[in-house]
């Protein structure tokens, strides 16, 4: 087989120019065998299951980023939620010790996000899941690495409102009790939440999964944008099939690098998430390929079509590249973790109504955006229920994570910097539906004929 | 010995000296060249070498750190990529 000089530079003008890298290798661990009747022994074998893997995943990984010479990103673990193996050690102080341990070893190991500290609570919630919602604003503020979850609904169970009512307060807990409410950019509120997503914050080994699997979130909006920019002129048809192309060629070399690295630390190989998934980085934003479509600041009229092209193109170009396509594998539209995202909402062209729009044709929701501090917790359980109802409708994943900044005002701004980039404070409708809330309960799970 | 394939991508402006100072470095290390092409693509020149160090007693990343450094010096950038993520990405 030979290569051609053109190929060989296509992919390493990728890697050079284009910021193509796997955004994510995650390590998902079982921690039902840690149990045990003693916290200490308990804590301790928790410590040392996820240290001992995680320094193996980051010495690995290492290894394949040479041979490849492909930038690996982020290393990180994921776990069985926290909830399910807290049953019999339901105490907030217990939680809290169970958090700094996890949190601890995942600094010694040298990982930089632990995900799964979470709940499945979509038909109701055991005393554990509620000591974990409890507990959540002290956990966030007495840990750094720790990542949580919640599911409150699926397509079989309806969604779980009596939990979603506990989680706007839960949220405005946190942003006091942690510096610029960062603690809330650790949190995701799922429906339909995929047991073996390798993205954080929502990232969870669950309880479907075996002892270990290793997945991994590969990453190219770049790549993405430079073969549109190429292409200025042609058609939707052939847009399509051009990122369609691109996104295999950015899949495969997921897969290889994946495969390779589940077989080196001997543990099964789970997932390629396809999701694109911006970062602040100049050029690697996803709104800049929307932009590069031709659309003048992402959120105008037409951006829905757009975002809906593009994610199926994504998608086919995947699915034939990789047998095991999973995760999330969507288009993330993080406010703001993507530049070209901050600058659409600062000028005035995207609010948070056509977000929550564009959700419905693409992956996974209302991502790291911030509202005003003083936004009523009716309001916040609000616009979570209705985005996670676009997923249990659709039949999708969707996902809330949102930061109500105290003392920020809409059109104010909080620079996290790094990996979390720059949220401008977003305006949330004024009036209320507190009364329609209150009411609890669940709501239903959908019929899934007539799918009009 | 079994062969080990890598290929070097060299990307920047044509100059003299390129593949000298390249395969001097690579006869010194033990590492054959079993292919090499060039081309100008666009704005830039690119060389392409598909070499083996299954013979080399240098690991893939002490070969990559030389070759970077070769690189500065030269103001061009090289990469080396082990030949099987080429043909996971073009070939199906």
């Amino acid at each position: 087989m030979t290569l051609s000089v053109e190929e060989i530079f296509e992919t390493a003008s990728m890697i050079l120019h284009q910021n193509l890298d796997i955004r994510t290798t995650t390590l998902g661990i079982n921690l039902k065998d840690c149990i045990h009747s003693d916290f200490r022994v308990f804590t301790d074998k928790v410590y040392n299951k996820i240290h001992d893997n995680a320094v193996k995943l980051i010495h690995e990984a290492l290894k394949l980023e040479h041979k490849y010479g492909i930038p690996i990103v982020n290393k990180r673990v994921s776990i069985t939620p926290i909830s399910l193996i807290m049953e019999t050690h339901a105490e907030p102080d217990k939680f809290i010790e169970m958090a700094k341990t996890l949190d601890r070893a995942a600094r010694d190991a040298g990982i930089d996000f632990i995900g799964g500290f979470g709940a499945s609570v979509q038909k109701g919630m055991t005393r554990s899941d509620k000591v974990l919602i409890d507990t959540l604003p002290d956990v966030f503020s007495a840990t750094e690495r720790i990542c949580s979850f919640l599911n409150v609904g699926t397509n079989v169970a309806g969604m779980n409102m009596d939990a979603v009512n506990l989680l706007g307060g839960m949220l405005k807990k946190t942003a006091l009790k942690t510096k610029d409410a960062i603690g809330c950019a650790k949190f995701v509120v799922f429906v339909n939440a995929p047991e073996d997503n390798p993205f954080m914050a929502g990232a969870y080994h669950g309880v479907g999964e075996g002892d270990m699997s290793l997945n991994i979130g590969i990453s190219g909006p770049g790549v993405v944008r430079s073969v549109v920019d190429k292409n200025r002129e042609c058609d939707l048809t052939q847009l399509s099939e051009i990122i369609k192309r691109t996104v295999f060629k950015v899949t495969r070399g997921g897969e290889l690098v994946g495969r390779e690295l589940a077989k080196n630390l001997d543990v099964q190989f789970g997932i390629v998430d396809i999701s694109l998934a911006p970062t602040t980085t100049k050029g690697d934003s996803v709104a800049g390929i929307i932009e590069a479509f031709g659309i003048e600041s992402i959120g105008a009229h037409g951006t829905t079509l757009a975002v809906a092209l593009l994610m199926d193109a994504v998608k086919k170009g995947g699915a034939m590249a990789s047998g095991n396509v999973g995760g999330l594998s969507g288009t993330f539209i993080p406010v703001s973790e993507d530049r070209n995202m901050i600058d659409a909402v600062k000028r005035g062209s995207l609010s948070l109504d056509k977000l929550e729009g564009l959700s419905a044709v693409c992956s996974v929701g209302l991502d790291m955006f911030a509202v005003p501090g003083d936004t009523p917790e009716e309001t916040i359980n609000a616009i979570i229920a209705d985005e996670l109802a676009i997923g249990i409708i659709n039949n999708k994943t969707t996902a809330v994570r949102m930061i109500p900044v105290p003392g920020m005002k809409a059109g104010e701004s909080v620079d996290y910097g790094g990996l979390l980039g720059e949220a401008p404070i977003m305006e949330v409708n004024r009036f209320s539906s507190k009364a329609f809330l209150k009411r609890g309960g669940r709501l239903p799970a959908p019929v899934t004929s007539m799918r009009n | 010995m079994e062969k080990e394939l890598l290929f070097i991508t060299v990307i920047g402006q044509d100059r003299k000296g390129i593949v000298a100072k390249i395969s001097d470095y690579l006869f010194k290390n033990d590492i054959n060249i079993e292919d090499i092409s060039q081309k100008i693509i666009g704005n830039y020149f690119v060389m392409m070498m598909l070499v083996d160090i299954g013979e080399s007693d240098k690991a893939i990343n002490e070969v990559r750190s030389s070759l970077e450094e070769i690189g500065k010096d030269l103001g061009m950038q090289i990469q080396l990529q082990h030949e099987n993520i080429f043909k996971m990405m073009h070939r199906v």
